[in-house]
């Protein structure tokens, strides 16, 4: 079975992340970026698949030249090969931009599956997956917490907000996962030495046979037009509970009108 | 009027809370129309309910394909009704499955998408908090019409009773349509709680909780409170409390009124799912605890002596 990852670099949520000033897109330059979380968890995904069915593991990113510190700590863990798509012209896009490149990219890769995060948390746009596989005509399957393969018919528990459903279909298939369905592994010196010598393939607009104007901020459906910090807030009343701290508690309820 | 269309999401026999949320909000966009994407049935249930709330028309799309197979075919007819009608605005609820329909939907239009929308002005500027709510910013579709996903607990819902027309719509779908069955569908909802995501209470429990027994005092604030329980992730992770009620950066976003923190530290990814909440109030017996410093109440003492006297002191005054 041939996998294709999503990997997504996006700036750390623990640390302060901004917009730039002038296009109110996402600072990439000032943080300290990171591989979306959930990304971590369908690469550890695929890997499992790999060991059991073998086939290939590839990640696919799409982002500025220095993901590929990102894709180099997603190889570590153990895919086989990397895509980066990169172009200048391909700075601010829009959801509707990427999944126009990304899907380009992975008709070149022509795998069985593509696994991604279920979002990601600069965008959180969570649409990625269902994006693709509408350009791509693949099934998607979105938020698995379980996913299971047996003879081409891939059958994933997913969670949603009521609680779970199960859902089948036969690949080619984008399936996304949430952080509950297993625990990445670390990357060990041996991988991370691995990696360095594993290749990248960067991918230009060219490659993939894209015009400038249908991805980018040219090819953007949508427009930032302000932005503005949202007030910190401010902590209120704190007190120490010396035995009436509920009272207390429930007393402050009262003023505001909840009880 | 222009018509705008709104994609009801329901429970059952009953329009989502979200549902009315947005109807509330297409009324001051143009004239409310209500589109219902499920079984056979269906419309018939929701109807009244949509209609105390403004929708001037109701769509209904009804198959059973549309429950037996996942988001693509909700997409199909709505991208056909779009392209029939040309409505000035299309609204979704900023849920998982809005979320999937509205992307499927910019696909099939080539048409511009905006998701966690909390205020849509007439113009189509829509308000979207990001990076958690620490920035907010004014943005807009270019391409096509304003397509936005709205997030729940937004807008406060509004009656304004008619008499819906209600129109049926052809669903036709394509093989393509149905590439994903839906085999089982199982709810695990506890009880009679609001949903969290749409509560206007919500008391949450965090590793300071320490068991999954003790969550029934989380609980028991919660239905006192008529509120919705939610969790850390590390009381989640831990099993005290099942993974779809966690609140946080990878978990549900909640705005509600009050929303109560015990035992939770306010680490940054937790505090990315509540921290535009009306009013905080927290119990931690770390006086340093981060959670502090967004509570507009706190009380620094053991959640096991200060909840059963906020249970207790709540019932006295009842
Ligand atoms: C990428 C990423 C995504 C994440 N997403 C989320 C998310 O969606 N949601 C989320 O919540 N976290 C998320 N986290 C985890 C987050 O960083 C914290 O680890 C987590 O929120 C901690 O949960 P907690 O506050 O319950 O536990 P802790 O940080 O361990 O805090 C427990 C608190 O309970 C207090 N306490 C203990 N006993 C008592 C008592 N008897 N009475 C009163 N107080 C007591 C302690 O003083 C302490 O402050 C994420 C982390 C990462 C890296
Ligand atoms: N630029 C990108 N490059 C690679 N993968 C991406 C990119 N953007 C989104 N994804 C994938 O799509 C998932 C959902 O992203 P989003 O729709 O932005 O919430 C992420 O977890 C990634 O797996």
């Amino acid at each position: 079975m041939n996998i294709v990852v999503l990997v997504k670099q996006v700036p750390d949520s623990g640390s302060e992340r901004r917009l730039r000033d002038d296009d109110y897109t996402v600072d990439r330059e000032s943080a300290s970026n990171i591989i979306n979380e959930m990304d971590e968890y369908a690469i550890e995904e695929a890997l499992r698949l790999r060991e059991a069915y073998g086939g290939e593991v590839t990640i696919l990113t799409m982002g500025p030249a220095r993901s590929v510190e990102s894709i180099r700590k997603a190889l570590s863990m153990g895919p086989d090969k990397a895509v980066h798509v990169q172009d200048d012209a391909l700075a601010g896009s829009c959801a509707l931009g990427t999944s126009r490149a990304l899907a380009a990219a992975i008709r070149t890769l022509s795998p069985d599956l593509v696994l991604a995060g279920a979002e990601s948390t600069d965008g959180r746009v969570q649409a990625m997956p269902h994006m693709l596989a509408e350009r791509l005509g693949f099934a998607a399957l979105t938020g698995a917490r379980k996913l299971t393969v047996q003879d081409g018919t891939l059958t994933v528990e997913r969670q949603t907000e009521e609680g779970y459903e199960v859902v089948t279909a036969a690949t080619p298939a984008v399936v996304s996962v949430w952080d509950t369905i297993n625990e990445p592994r670390y990357p060990n010196f041996k991988g991370i030495m691995e990696a360095k010598k594993k290749p990248v393939t960067t991918l230009g607009l060219a490659e993939l046979g894209l015009a400038a104007g249908e991805v980018g901020s040219a090819g953007a459906t949508s427009t930032v037009l302000a932005a503005r910090n949202r007030p910190e807030r401010q902590g209120g009343t704190k007190i120490t509970d010396e035995g009436a701290g509920g009272t207390k508690l429930v007393e402050f309820l009262a003023s505001e009108k909840f009880v | 009027m222009a018509e705008v269309l709104v994609a009801v999401e329901h429970a059952g026999e009953t329009p989502k809370k979200v549902t009315l949320e947005l109807l509330t909000l297409a009324r001051s966009l143009g004239e409310p129309s209500a589109v219902v994407l499920g079984g056979p049935g269906d419309t018939e249930k929701l109807v009244d309910r949509l209609g105390e709330y403004g929708a001037v028309r109701v769509y209904a799309a009804e198959h059973e394909d549309l429950d037996g197979y996942l988001v693509a075919p909700k997409a199909t007819v709505l991208a056909g009704l779009v392209r029939s009608i040309n409505p000035a605005a299309v609204l979704l609820p900023s849920t998982q499955e809005g979320k999937e329909i509205a992307g499927r939907l910019a696909v099939k239009l080539d048409n511009g998408l905006l998701t966690d929308v909390v205020d849509l002005a007439a113009d189509g500027t829509a308000t979207q908090p990001v990076f958690a709510g620490s920035v907010i910013v004014t943005a807009k579709v270019t391409k096509g019409l304003p397509l936005v996903t709205v997030r729940p607990n937004s807008v406060t819902p509004s009656q304004a009773p008619v008499a819906p027309m209600v129109s049926t719509v052809e669903v036709e779908l394509t093989d393509a349509d149905r590439l994903v069955r839906v085999v089982e569908r199982r709810a695990e909802q506890k009880g009679t709680r609001p949903e969290l995501t749409e509560a206007s209470v919500v008391v949450a429990g965090g590793r300071g909780v320490g068991s999954a027994e003790n969550f029934a005092l989380v609980e028991e604030l919660a239905d006192l409170l008529g509120g919705a329980v939610g969790a850390s992730r590390a009381a989640t992770d831990s099993g005290y409390y099942p993974h779809q009620f966690q609140v946080g950066q990878t978990g549900k976003t909640v705005s509600p009124q009050l929303y109560i923190a015990l035992g939770i530290s306010g680490a940054i990814q937790h505090r990315a799912g509540m921290q535009t909440s009306r009013t905080i109030v927290a119990v931690n017996k770390d006086a340093e605890a981060p959670i502090f410093e967004l509570a507009d109440f706190g009380v620094v003492g053991d959640l096991f002596t200060v909840v059963p006297q906020v249970v207790e002191e709540i019932r006295k005054r009842k």
